[in-house]
């Protein structure tokens, strides 16, 4: 266990003194826009503190939990002492893949590879990103990711340095996925790594991101990532979000995306680990004949905890979202879904599903499940449901009565179960291997 | 087109039918709240030491509370000291007859089409009838009472129940359950009171019109019903107010327990001021409705039907403690113009073999907000519980808006939870379909909207389901979004 942890830490009192700290490291930087906007957002952050269970959207999750350890920010991180050796069982693909490797938020390139080379595609870290695009940077850094009432992201923002920036421009197609691998080196030291992702798609582009987050070393660990993605017209981005951290790790992940007209976006976010994890996805569709999906999985045991907060924000007229998460929970675990669909006022013709499904597993098993709609609009087709029990008795009998044993039976069911978010799964590596570990979690957990 | 916006505006611009104002004369305490205003009404009372206490107590907790502001709806802070906490009919006369009432009031329920009188009778209904807060006529009592059921005022019950009262009081909504509650038990003025002895099946149904009437009262009811073992009530409440213009104040408590095998059925037809066209007025209605099934097998059902005030916040709630209790809601909640609803239930499943279900229709229209908030516990011994809940919300115009904000904390694998939640507006193909057979746009909606709803008013008693279907009708008619 940690032994730098103790009661007495006051994480926010240290997180704004290391921002001193880091403004002053930053030499030349501190005129342009992007200081500007950390400076006011270490304000809010100073403002807002840590969230507490009092907030309605913090209802179910508690994360003092996670203040009582001294992280150390990453502009203390010596540089990754990782070998290509020791992330490959993290890989989904070795070749044709676009690889970014993130150790503790810092980028490391000698175990990136990068291989689509269309012009106009950049594939690489926001730091170098701001350089060489620095124009696409201004445009879209902070404007989806609003940080004046999220302390978290306020945070994350005030100490936004590097991650992973993936433009793609008008009409470009990148045929390779990209693969983010984030790690959080915890061997020696604990910390506190706030990666900073920008996604753009322009007007017609598509790409295909995977963002994996696995941990290592037995000290505790906190990410707390931001991600903002921006679907040009008519593009189409499908990400996928796997977190399967160990136990020592912390993880609030906050994601915003704007959709402009006739864009598709689709998201897959699958939680298999960590002790605290937090996932916030919100879509706003800015335009038109948008379309999106959000697909999530969570399987927990111990004393996990996972919370997954959608908003799918319909703006405009003539839109569709589709939700389907599903959870599987056992031992002490805790679920917590929260899904909200908004139909603002005009958004007419809007097409909202939402379904949460969750199977307890052991008597000490928690689910929160909170379904939201909120609407304005009249003519609109929304529906939500959300369903919580066990394994069908029925179904079980059946798969008894030919044969099939008890545990062979129930690992039969749940994978069925399960499979029906992995199935979302487009990348047909990535899928095998989620498959894989689903099955491989499941044998386990007896 | 030119149509539907005809009848819309017509519906829309319909004044509140039942806006009066009776002229009684009144005992009214001075403005404000105090310790000095609670000793006052329990001395009018003539209240115990004990109940004293018990109000006391009350009011220290309720100065250490805040207003809760997590609801969806909005309104100008309240003032708790511009109000008048005490209004007492001054002629107060036990009465042996109905005769005896005061023509005024009787003329009341005249205009209201409730019959007191006769109507009453023949439809066999014993009537508490409440004005404001002292209950003035009782019909039935002595039928009632060869049976053991008692069903009186508050008041009456405090001073000739104690013990019973004593008992019960506050067992489910505790003084300190939260801010409105702790309010009413310092202040309440009266209500009914009902005990079912035990095995006693109560042969009609139990009835209490509430009227709010003098300026500027605060409404405080306390309704207290306790059902012995193996017995079974069912219980109607049913509202409508005066029209006026500046904002009024309710905040009722109800009670219910359900001992062993016992079964309660309580349903609302709630129809006060809503407030006019523009928002102004309309009564301000926050209740806390709370059941117990203390006892194994034991059921309690929520009826309810809320078409008026201005803001509605209401969670009747079923505790299932009892193993193999059953809890029931059913709810038409209607919201136009200005309206604001905030209503839905909390049914926590503590007993083994427990049931739930929850079937929420909202029905939205004019600028209204109409949010179904409702939530779902299962505690881990709670072994097989089951729960159904569906939520629809049907919107008619672009103004309104629909909003569900379900909860399910489910502690237990064996749990069996259900939801399912729709929202949409009347379709034109139903509509066209409607039409074309020689139905008229207007009835065509009164046919929709009544088939919508219906579930739930298939729930209420005879008596009122006339009534419910009329005050559907009356704020929808022809409402085509």
């Amino acid at each position: 266990m940690d032994k730098i942890s103790t009661e007495n830490i006051d994480l926010k009192v240290k997180l704004l003194e290391d921002f001193r700290e880091f403004e002053s490291g930053l030499n030349g930087e501190t005129k342009n826009y992007f200081h500007k906007i950390r400076q006011d957002a270490i304000g809010t952050f100073n403002e807002l503190g840590f969230p507490v269970k009092k907030l309605e959207e913090w209802k179910y999750t508690n994360i003092n939990p996670i203040l009582k350890h001294d992280f150390k920010t990453t502009q203390h991180f010596a540089d990754s002492k990782l070998s290509a050796d020791d992330i490959k069982d993290f890989l989904f693909q070795e070749n044709g893949v676009n690889l970014l490797v993130f150790v503790n938020g810092q980028f490391d390139e000698k175990l990136s590879k990068i291989i689509t080379k269309n012009d106009g595609v950049f594939i690489g870290s926001l730091l170098k990103g701001r350089v060489i695009l620095g124009e696409v940077v201004e445009q879209h850094f902070s404007k989806y990711a609003n940080y004046k009432n999220q302390s978290l992201t306020a945070l994350n923002t005030a100490f936004a340095k590097d991650g992973a920036f993936i433009y793609v421009k008008r009409n470009a197609a990148v045929d390779e996925p990209v693969h983010i691998l984030n790690i959080s080196d915890s061997r020696d030291e604990s910390y506190l790594s706030q990666p900073r992702n920008l996604y753009i798609a322009e007007e017609g582009a598509s790409v295909k991101i995977v963002e994996d987050y696995y941990s290592i070393g037995g000290k505790h660990s906190f990410t707390n990532a931001v991600t903002e993605i921006y679907c040009g017209p008519n593009s189409n981005l499908e990400r996928y979000k796997i977190q399967s951290e160990g136990e020592y790790a912390y993880n609030i992940n906050t994601t915003q995306v704007m959709q402009e007209k006739d864009s598709l976006f689709s998201d897959t976010t699958i939680s298999w680990g960590g002790a605290i994890t937090r996932n916030n996805l919100c879509a706003v569709f800015n335009g038109t004949n948008t379309e999106c999906h959000f697909y999530g999985l969570y399987l927990l045991n111990g004393k996990q905890h996972v919370d997954n907060h959608t908003l799918a924000d319909h703006a405009m007229p003539n839109c569709y979202s589709n939700e389907l998460y599903k959870g599987i929970i056992d031992d002490k675990a805790t679920g917590v879904f929260n899904g909200k669909i908004m139909v603002r006022e005009d958004a007419q013709k809007t097409n909202a599903y939402q379904s949460n499904g969750n199977i307890l597993l052991s008597e000490d098993a928690t689910i929160y499940s909170k379904p939201q709609l909120e609407i304005f609009a009249d003519d609109v087709k929304c529906s939500h449901g959300a369903t919580t029990g066990q394994l069908n008795n029925e179904e079980m009998f059946y798969l008894r009565a030919r044969g099939i044993g008890k545990e062979e039976a129930r690992i039969l069911l749940l994978n069925a179960f399960a499979g029906d978010v992995i199935d979302s799964v487009k990348i047909d590596s990535l899928k095998k291997k989620l498959r894989n570990t689903l099955s491989k979690k499941l044998t386990k957990e007896n | 087109m030119g149509n539907e916006v005809d009848i819309l505006e017509k519906v829309t611009s319909s004044d509140y039918k039942y806006g009066f104002t009776t002229d009684v004369e009144m005992d009214l305490a001075p403005k404000g709240l105090s310790e000095e205003t609670i000793k006052m009404i329990s001395k009018k009372k003539h209240e115990p030491e004990s109940m004293l206490e018990w109000r006391l107590k009350a009011y220290k907790l309720w100065l250490d509370m805040k207003e809760p502001g997590w609801a969806n709806i909005h309104y100008p802070p309240i003032d708790y000291q511009d109000i008048i906490y005490y209004a007492a009919p001054k002629k107060k006369n036990v009465l042996n007859s109905l005769d005896d009432l005061d023509p005024e009031i009787k003329r009341t329920y005249e205009k209201l089409g409730i019959p007191l009188v006769e109507q009453m009778m023949l439809a066999g209904v014993a009537v508490d009838a409440v004005m404001d807060s002292v209950s003035v006529a009782t019909t039935y009592k002595e039928k009632l009472g060869e049976l053991g059921i008692i069903f009186c005022s508050m008041s009456e019950a405090i001073e000739n129940h104690k013990d019973l009262v004593m008992k019960y009081l506050g067992s489910v909504v505790p003084q300190s359950d939260n801010f409105f509650a702790a309010l009413n038990s310092a202040v309440f003025t009266d209500g009914s009171f009902v005990y079912i002895p035990k095995g006693v099946r109560c042969p009609m149904e139990l009835s209490t019109y509430f009227r709010i009437n003098a300026e500027n009262t605060g409404q405080f009811e306390r309704t207290l019903i306790i059902a012995d073992e193996g017995s079974y009530v069912s219980y109607l409440e049913g509202c409508t107010a005066p029209m006026r213009d500046e904002n009024q104040l309710h905040a009722a408590v109800v009670e219910l327990i359900a001992l062993k095998d016992a079964e309660i059925k309580y349903s609302t037809v709630q129809n006060w001021y809503p407030g006019d066209k523009e928002g102004k007025g309309g009564i301000y209605n926050f209740v806390t409705k709370r059941g117990i099934c203390f006892g194994d097998n034991s059921k309690i059902s929520w009826t309810q039907v809320e078409t008026g005030s201005s803001i509605t916040w209401k969670y009747p709630s079923v505790i299932l403690k009892g193993d193999n209790s059953i809890g029931e809601f059913y709810s038409v909640a209607l919201t136009n113009n200005y309206q604001q609803a905030d209503t839905g239930t909390k049914m926590l499943h503590l007993g083994k073999n427990t049931k739930s279900r929850i079937v929420s229709k909202g029905i939205s229209a004019g600028k209204s907000n109409n949010s179904y908030r409702g939530l779902v516990q299962v505690s881990k011994r709670a072994d097989n519980a089951r729960n159904f809940s569906q939520c629809d919300s049907l919107l008619m115009g672009d103004k309104c808006g629909a909003h569900t904000f379900p909860y399910f904390e489910i502690k237990n694998t064996s749990a069996h939870v259900e939801h399912e939640a729709t929202t949409s507006k009347i379709g034109e193909d139903i509509m066209f379909y409607c039409n074309q057979r020689g139905i008229s746009q207007e009835d065509a909606v009164a046919l929709i909207v009544n088939g919508y709803a219906k579930e739930v008013l298939n729930q209420l008693p005879m008596e009122f389901a006339v009534e419910a279907q009329k005050l559907l009708a009356i704020s929808l008619e022809g409402s085509v979004g």
